[in-house]
């Protein structure tokens, strides 16, 4: 059975990909933003998933506004990176994991979450950036990538609460997938962030701190944020946050935030970052308990009926 | 048809791009995402005005375009995705479009950014409410509510 072990947080800030690509990541400035994704990096190189369920957003690259589909799921067999016109970026091409994708794809729709299904898309930085923060910059990509587009471009986006329960459709799915894949979800976007208009440059770091601590310990507080709420208070782009409501939703109610990381800024963006695992054990050892007592008593009652069919 | 009036109007600085916008700025959008294309990039630099017939924009429209003026560009329906790649195809970093959507300079934009960036204290609501009349107090983090009670009027920074 596939199962998701971990949920990753990660901002995607293009400026984080140009000074990858530009060789600047040791100028101080720099420096500050990648050194807080080191230890990031050692855990995914431990944890070692097989797939990565990357939600994040499109910036008028894959999609314009001819059509904008609010959840998007690539069920290709490979995304290559988007030009998003200074050519695309130097980072492998993406291989997906398209039965997954596809099993996914059923089991959510049934569960009417009514997703669109993409089989051809290129991808942007907003996938590609956190990559590189959790992977570094290798050859080729350690893991199938599985991306899911949300719109947070056109307003309005689907409600914290529904990108949530949307997370736990998909943890749903990914559990009745009968082969054994270690998945890794990553939400993405955010912190706060206003890029546009008079009011650009806004940086609230005290309610992207509460937002974090709200992940971890109480994420059904957060869905109850409106649209209105992120919008004043962490910039009219710092929408995107509702992304991460899909990763905290695909794991257990329960988790270890076994990392955190904040700075501002890089670029006009502060940068955030967690990674939150699910209670392994706990729940490996809770699973197990009620299914064996269940499959006891399920016997017992079998041999109930038989009994009582045959003095009957 | 006037404008629909929404809560997030509300707040200082900003043009939400929402359905109603998207419809309106469609032309907006699609000449920006025509900037993708080198040929594209080569034949507005030509003439602009020229190349603008090609897609569907009212004069306002044009002339915020032909002006660069970006605020406007984001008022009559434009996005911040889109509109960039106009920012781009005049050879300019996307803090230069930042900082000459809030009037500041470069430097000074640059300096806020590296200092913070831009407080929400003050900016959050033109008419002074912290908050939305409707938004219920218990899904609140705690750390709002400590902003909530400050009723003066928002100075807008520019």
């Amino acid at each position: 059975m596939a199962s998701i072990i971990a949920g990753v947080g990660s901002s995607h800030v293009p400026a984080i990909g140009a000074a990858l690509d530009n060789g600047r990541t040791e100028e101080p400035y720099w420096k500050r933003v990648f050194s807080g994704f080191e230890k990031s990096k050692q855990w995914m190189a431990q944890t070692k998933p097989d797939v990565a369920i990357v939600v994040y957003n499109d910036h008028a690259s894959a999609f314009s506004v001819e059509m904008i589909p609010t959840f998007a799921l690539g069920c290709a067999a490979e995304f290559p990176p988007a030009d998003e016109g200074w050519g695309p970026r130097p980072v492998p091409v993406l291989k997906g994991h398209p039965e997954l994708a596809a099993h996914i794809a059923q089991s959510v729709i049934l569960d009417e979450f009514d997703l669109t299904i993409v089989n051809k898309m290129e991808v942007d930085h907003g996938l590609t950036v956190p990559m590189n923060l959790l992977f570094g910059t290798p050859k080729e990509w350690p893991c199938r990538i599985i991306p899911l587009a949300v719109n947070v471009v056109v307003y309005p986006p689907p409600t914290g609460h529904r990108c949530y329960m949307l997370g736990k459709a998909i943890r749903k799915a990914v559990e009745s997938y009968p082969e054994d894949l270690k998945v890794v979800i990553f939400g993405t976007g955010g912190l706060s962030h206003q890029i546009s208009g008079p009011r650009a440059g806004l940086i609230n770091s005290k309610w992207d701190k509460s937002f974090l601590d709200n992940l971890t310990k109480d994420p059904k507080k957060l869905t109850r944020i409106p649209h209105i709420e992120y919008m004043r208070e962490a910039g009219a782009e710092g929408i995107e946050m509702v992304m991460w409501l899909i990763m905290r939703g695909a794991l257990d109610d329960k988790v270890d935030e076994v990392y955190r990381f904040y700075t501002v800024p890089a670029s006009n963006t502060a940068v955030g970052h967690i990674i939150l695992e699910n209670r392994r054990k706990a729940a490996a050892k809770n699973k197990r308990a009620p299914a064996g007592r269940s499959k006891q008593a399920a016997a017992r009652k079998a041999a109930h009926r038989i009994a009582s069919k045959g003095r009957r | 048809m006037a404008r629909a009036q929404h809560d997030y109007d509300d707040i200082p600085g900003t043009f939400v791009f929402d359905a109603e916008r998207s419809r309106q700025g469609y032309g907006i959008n699609m000449f920006c995402m025509s900037l993708m294309k080198d040929e594209n990039r080569k034949a507005f630099k030509a003439n602009e005005a020229e190349y603008l017939k090609k897609f569907k924009l009212t004069p306002a429209q044009t002339d915020a375009i032909l002006k660069r003026d970006y605020n406007r560009m984001l008022e009559l329906g434009g996005n911040i995705y889109f509109a960039a790649k106009l920012g781009a195809t005049d050879g300019h970093s996307f803090q230069h479009l930042a900082a000459l959507m809030t009037g500041s300079s470069q430097q000074d934009y640059a300096a806020m950014m590296l200092a913070g960036g831009r407080s929400v204290e003050g900016n959050r609501s033109k008419a002074g409410k912290q908050r939305p009349a409707k938004a219920k107090a218990k899904p609140k983090p705690k750390s709002k509510s400590k902003s909530k009670p400050k009723p003066k009027p928002s100075a807008k920074r520019k």
